[in-house]
Order: C-alpha cells, then structure tokens, then sequence
C-alpha cells in the first residue's frame, strides 16, 4: 500500500461520519445506557454482599441464565454488570461495526458510488482506510465514555477500563472481519449475512461454553472473539492480556480484507459471476415465486446457522444440572428450579425464546425486503404489471411467514435431536422440542406484522420503526427481569405471553391473540399499502 | 376511443414542493406522443400517476378510459412502461427479468418476436442483471416492452443509455409500432428524437403544460426562417411579422438577407422577394429545439398560462 493510494481518506471518514451522524450515536447510546444502566442497578439494589451473593448463587446454579449472559467472575458489582451486559454489549458494539463498515465498503461499491468516489482523487484503499477509521473512533468513543461514566457510578477503575475495552475491542474485531466479508461477496446483503451469521456463532459458542458445566466443552468460550469479553475477567483479576486476541483478529482482518481487495476487479466479489439461464423457467411466473426467488438464497443460510446451532445447543444439555450442588445455599436453589429436570428444562426453555427473538430479527429483515424494493425502483415494474399492491404486499409477507416457521420448527427439531440423541429418547424430545419452537411463532409473527405496518402506514419511518420494536422485544426479555422493570412494561413484548416451554403450561389464549394481532396488524398494513403513493 | 390518454388540471405537490400544477396532456390513440420538459418538470411524476403509482391530489385522468389508479390492475395488462431510471434484481439474469416482466403483465407474448428483439438490440440474456451497464438494464425493459401486444407503451426517457446505433434500432421500433397502430408516450428530452418520431407533442414546464398540439400545428404558429441571396437591394422597414432581419451587400451589388417571419406574413415578404430578384432561397421551418428553447428563454415562468 502506497501513500497516494490513501489520498482522501479524511475526507471520506469525514462523509461517512456526517453520513451516519445519528445512527452512530444511537447504536454508541443504547451500549453506554445498556451498561451503565445494569451497573446501576446492580449498585442500587444489590447493596450488601450477601444479597449479592445469593443472586449469584441463584444464578450460577441455572444454566439457562449462564447460556444467555455468561459466566459469573465474582460476587462484586462490578462482576455483576459485566456478567450481565459485557457479552451483551460487545454483541451490540459488534453489530454496530458489521453495519457501519459494511455500509462504507460493499453497500457503497454495490450502488455503484464508490465509482464515483473513486474517479475523483481518491486512492484505492482510501473507502476501506477510512471505514475502518470510523469504526475504530466509534468504539474508542465507546470505551472513553465508559472508562470515564462507570467508575463515577462507584465501581473500581480498572475492572471499568477492562470491561470498556473488553467491549470495545469485540467491536475492532467485528471491524476486521466485516472488511473481509466486504471483499468476498458482491452483494452488501451477503456480506451484512456472513459477518453477522459468524456473530451469531459466536454467541452460540460461548453460551453452550458457559452453560455446559464441568464435563462440558467449556473451550468452546475461546473459540470466538465474543467469549473472549468473559475470559478478560472485569472486576475478577483482569487478566488483560486477552485483549490482544480481538486487536490481532481486527489487524489480520485488514491485511486480509486487503490482500483479497487486491486480487478482484471494482464491483464483483472474490467469486466470479456465472452466466445464468437465457430465459426463466416456467416456475418463475408471478410475485410470489419472484419474492421467493429473491428471498430464498438467505433463508437457506438462516436456516444452515439455526440447524447447526441448536443441534450443538441442544447436545451441551445434557450435562447440566450435574455440577451444581457443593453448597447448600446451591442445592436450596437448585431444588427451587425443579431440580436437574428442571434445569434442563429452563435451559432448552430459554434456547426457545432465543431461537424466537432471532426467527422475529429474520421476519422484520424479510418483510422490510419490500420497502428496499420500493425505494430502489424495482416495485414498479411489478406494480406497473397486473399485480395489485396487496398482492405484491403479501407475496414477501408470506416468504417471511412461511421463512419463520420453517426457522423455529428447524430450531425445536435440531434441539430435540441435539439433547435426544445424547440422552436417549429421541423421538419424545424431537416432538415436544417442535412443540416448543412453534409456540413462539405468534409472537415472532406478531412483530413481523408490526414492520408491514409500518411499512403501509409509515414507510419512511418503516425501518427505523420496525427493528425498534425488534430492540424492545430483546431488551425487555433479556434484560427486564433482572433490571426489575414493572410486569406492565414487560408484558409490551409479545414473547413475554408466550408459554415457556417445555416445562411451563401451554394454555392456547394468548398464541389465539397474538396470532389475531399480528394479522390485525398485517391487514392494516396492506390497506394503508393500498391508499398510499409508491417510491 | 379517440383519446389513450386524458389529463387536464393535474396537480400533485411532494410536501411543499409543487411537482404538478396544472399538467394537460392528451394523447389521441394510435399516435406517438412526445413529452417533453427539461429535468425536473414533471414528466416522470405525471407517468406515475398515469401507472397509477401516486395518487393525483387535483385534476381529471383517464387512461385507455379508466382511472389510472382506481382500475391501475385491470389497465395494465393493456400497457408496457419502461421506467426512465431501470433498475433491475441484480441476481437474476436479463432473459429471465425479460420474461418475468411479460408475465407479470399477461397477455400474449411472441417468444419469436422477442429473440428478434434481442438480436436487434445486441443483449446478452445470459449474463446476470448485476453485470449490466446503464444502457442493458434499458434494454431488458425495453425489449420486455416491444415484445408485448399492448396498446399503450409508456416510455420514460428509453434512450437515455442507448449508444447511437441502438438508439436508431429503436427509432426504427417506435415507428414499426406506430404502424401497428399502438399508441405511444413518449418522455424525451432529447428534441431530435421526438421530432424524427412524433405525431404530437406536449412541452411542460414546471408542472404546467405550455405547448401541445401536432409538430405541423406547432410549427406553424410560429415563424420561418429565410436564407436569400437577391438580385437588388431591398427595405424591409416597416413590414408587420418580420424578426432580426440582417440585410448584407455583395460584391456584385446583390443583396444577403436572413430574417425570420410570422408565418402569416410569409406570403407578403415572398412577393416582395421576387419583386428584386430571387437568386438562392432558403425557407427552414424552426427545430423542435428553437421551439423548446424560445419557451424556455423568452418567457418567465409567472406569465406562461
């Protein structure tokens, strides 16, 4: 890399910060406020350690708590916060990075600006340089202000330093591995996939790590950069030397991501494209083949991550609940929990509810397919056709009904295989895991009707509206319960109705009337659809 | 049905910005309509009304005797609209977005019709869409468009990407189907074009028509421009209808004159020209681009009606 190939880079940095002058702090908010928030909690009314150390009891002993958070370091506050939102955070810090970098590198170079950029005097590694350069501020940003807000909320100065950094270099090596996704596909969509989809392996890796217990592959933590958040111990005999891994990880990412920028041509991916078919097949007729023509290729690969990873999910249950119990402030709670089946069951329970939130993620990205269709022109070909908008309208809402039922029935069945083929039974676990992943379908479907909503009444508002509700529904059935937020405010989350199974008791109700929401939502959307201007 | 295509009084704002304030536009069927305007005018919002993708706020529409937006699925599988800005699924293949575009309009499609088009416009059918230039994605509409049986084409701005040869391939199109007695609108602003195709022609500006009428009519309300070398000298003054009139003398005492005239006054200047002398003459109707220009440079907006 030359000097001149760098010309520009302040400049385009300075672009992509005007560019993203309010996404950027509102993802930098909801991290600071994630955090501080927790560890003012925990401060607030966690006062005594005995309090403390009875929450930690409680949770250590319950491994669908310790899937979802991580490992508990210690019974300080500080521990506390960082066991409840350092994977979190770093999860959120990481998301913003996968967004940010891909929207300056591949999303940019796809719409075919990087083209005009690049004709003006700008080197060839000024878009990536700069990118990167944003990313890195923004996480630096992050780490500052927390370096700086939590010890003002009473806790000790370096395990603040080491949890900010802890968080903030997750995001650097989401930085890196983003410029590479940047580099492999020639869509911004694939790549915004592959990153997030190593995301989601992340989290999935830690989580059976942590929960496993002794017998368990609790070196599963290592294996990706999300469980290195824990092993950096905050608050716990920081062990600072982890935070080299996740700056290694973000430094060979870009000298890969840099490597392979040199080896393709502007535009295309690593892999070339292949000439397609003459004329379409007699399959590809109408609106809804065309929808599922353009959404199918990205449901495979949702539903690749989902069976993969709630196989090994469901495999790690097994060997819960069998460590738990030297003390016997331990067994008490551990008795209270409904014992080793029980445990289990809390476990495969909480797995459901995150194979929910996930599936209600893909739903929203299916539905708001439609309004990237209408603000990039290619609805009205469609619509200048004798396809009505309702039609037009239901043809992706039904990829994404259809699309998310296939994920949570793929998620109980892979459970169900995963935890029965280790624990004998296969077939009873396979049957009552599928019942477990479809109950949450009404609510996942009821926040997909949500987005057609917005997407018929508000459609500038639509995507900023729909992955809101998304947001709200993960904040407040991750984190409500611990943070005590009133059973008013929880119950807004529609998984928050939604038996937990197995182990809890099915009563139909509430799937009946989430079920009539989510289409109440979705008729008033495609009305509002129907009264509305196109583009 | 005398007219395809019926719009007065049409308005439409885009929160304070008024896009159309007033358009009239007919189009008689059976004609190749151009629609012309410079940047911004209005051209593609009123198309959009007329595919019944945004609601008028004001004004009368018909189109091929419907509401465009009331009956919009009933009337478009009579028409083909190629968009001005074509923008197409990067993942599927041109033949294959050729083929989609037919079915979702139904009707008949002449799958010998459309290798010919393929063939006459040079289009690889196999490449994906992701790989195409500006000027192929237009093609893939326009070949979708032509290879149908509709009556009505509706063509935004179709040559705003075509290399020259191309763009006669598809003069040559437009005038074969006008043959045919399809009806075509035609949104340009490239003023050789529609006077080398069009019947009719409606010029807007800022939302508001400001000229329609046939090319002939358009024409010949306005003023011709004269090219003589005469025998003698010769005194325009104080003739009604004569505009910048240059008189120059020759060597040989002839005179040059150029000037251009009412057409009302073209009978009166001729007899005095035969009265000198008439060694060469030229008569020149004005360009679609002198007619466009004059309205856009000799009247303010405040006074066009």
């Amino acid at each position: 890399m030359t000097a001149s190939s760098l010309t520009g880079t302040t400049a385009l940095a300075k672009l992509a910060l005007r560019r993203d002058r309010i996404m950027l702090p509102a993802w930098l908010y909801v991290v600071i406020i994630g955090v501080c928030a927790n560890a003012y909690t925990f401060v607030k009314l966690y006062k005594t350690p005995s309090s403390r150390a009875a929450l930690v009891a409680s949770s250590q002993g319950n491994p669908a708590l310790l899937f979802l958070y991580g490992r508990l370091n210690g019974t300080s506050t500080g521990a506390l916060t960082a066991w409840r939102y350092g994977v979190w955070g770093a999860l959120i810090a990481a998301l913003m990075t996968v967004f940010l970098v891909i929207r300056h590198t591949r999303a940019d170079e796809e719409a075919g600006r990087l083209e005009l950029i690049g004709s003006a005097r700008v080197g060839r590694q000024a878009p990536l340089v700069s990118a990167l350069a944003v990313a890195a501020l923004a996480n630096a940003v992050l780490v500052v202000v927390l370096c700086v807000a939590l010890p003002l909320l009473g806790l000790p100065a370096a395990g603040s330093a080491a949890l900010s950094l802890a968080i903030g270099t997750c995001g650097l090596a989401w930085a890196g591995l983003s410029a590479v996704a940047a580099q492999l596909t020639s869509s911004a969509r694939a790549a915004r996939g592959l990153a997030i989809g190593v995301l989601g392996a992340a989290f999935l890796a830690r989580a059976v790590g942590d929960s496993a217990g002794a017998g368990g592959p609790g070196w599963l933590t290592w294996v990706l950069p999300l469980g290195w958040t824990e092993e950096v111990r905050p608050f716990a005999g920081e062990r600072w030397w982890v935070l080299a891994l996740p700056v290694a990880l973000f430094f060979l990412g870009i000298g890969l991501a840099f490597v392979l920028a040199a080896r393709r041509d502007y535009g295309a991916g690593l892999l070339p494209d292949r000439p397609g078919r003459p004329s379409a097949s007699a399959l590809l007729r109408g609106p809804f083949s065309l929808a599922w023509r353009l959404q199918w290729g990205s449901l495979a690969g949702w539903a690749a991550g989902y069976a993969v990873l709630f196989a090994v999910c469901g495999a790690a249950a097994k060997g819960i609940g069998q460590l738990f119990g030297t003390s016997s402030a331990l067994e008490k709670e551990f008795t209270r929990l409904g014992g080793q089946s029980g445990l289990v069951n809390a476990y495969l329970a909480s797995l459901m509810l995150l194979a929910g939130l996930v599936a209600a993620a893909y739903a929203v990205s299916t539905v708001l397919r439609l309004r990237a269709e209408e603000t990039e022109g290619r609805a009205d070909p469609v619509l200048a056709g004798t396809t009505g908008r309702a039609r037009w309208g239901l043809s992706h809402l039904l990829v994404a009904v259809v699309g998310t039922a296939a994920l949570l029935a793929i998620a109980g069945v892979a459970t169900g295989l995963g935890y029965g083929l280790r624990t004998g039974g296969t077939g009873g676990e396979v049957v009552r895991m599928l019942g477990a992943g479809m109950a949450e379908l009404p609510a996942a479907l009821l926040i997909a009707g949500i987005a057609v909503a917005a997407f018929g009444l508000l459609p500038q508002a639509s995507v900023a509206v729909s992955w809101t509700v998304v947001g709200i529904a993960v904040a407040l059935n991750i984190f409500g319960q611990v943070l005590q937020v009133s059973h008013w405010v929880l119950d807004i989350s529609p998984f928050a109705h939604v038996p937990r199974l197995p182990g809890g008791t099915v009563s139909a109700s509430p799937l009946l009337w989430l079920s009539a929401l989510a289409v109440a939502f979705a008729v008033a959307g495609l009305g509002g659809l129907q009264r509305r201007d196109i583009g | 049905m005398a007219n395809a295509i019926e719009a007065s009084g049409l308005r439409k704002s885009f929160g304070p910005t008024k896009a159309l304030d007033g358009l009239d536009l007919t189009v008689r069927t059976g004609e190749v309509h151009a629609f012309l305007g410079p940047n911004g005018a209005g051209k593609t919002t009123t198309i959009r009304i007329l595919l019944g993708l945004l609601r008028k706020d004001g004004g009368d529409v018909s189109l091929l005797g419907g509401d465009p937006w009331r009956d919009a699925t009933r009337l478009h599988s009579r028409l083909a609209y190629v968009p001005g800005d074509v923008t197409l699924w990067p993942g599927l293949t041109g033949g294959e977005i050729i083929d989609l575009l037919a079915r979702l309009r139904g009707g008949h499609h002449d799958p010998k019709r459309r290798q010919e088009l393929i063939e006459l416009f040079d289009l690889d059918p196999a490449k994906k869409a992701r790989a195409y230039s500006k000027g192929n994605r237009q093609k893939v509409a326009l070949i979708a468009a032509l290879a149908s049986d509709a009556e009505l084409l509706i063509l935004d701005e179709p040559t705003s990407g075509l290399d020259p040869l191309m763009e006669a391939n598809f003069r040559e199109c437009v005038n074969a189907e006008r043959h045919q007695g399809r009806t075509v609108l035609l949104s340009s602003h490239i003023l050789a074009e529609a006077e080398a195709l069009a019947d009719g022609v409606t010029i807007i500006r800022a939302g508001r028509t400001v000229e329609t009428g046939t090319l002939a009519e358009m024409r010949h309300l306005t003023r011709t421009t004269i090219d003589a070398d005469l025998g003698g000298p010769i005194t325009l003054d104080g003739l009604p209808g004569v505009h910048d009139a240059t008189v120059g003398r020759l060597a040989d005492g002839g005179t040059r004159l150029r000037c251009e005239v009412d057409n009302t006054a073209l009978n009166e200047i001729l007899g005095r020209l035969s009265a000198v002398g008439v060694r060469t003459l030229t008569c020149r109707p004005p360009t679609l681009e002198e007619l466009f220009l004059r309205h856009y440079s000799e009247r303010p907006v405040a006074a066009v009606q």
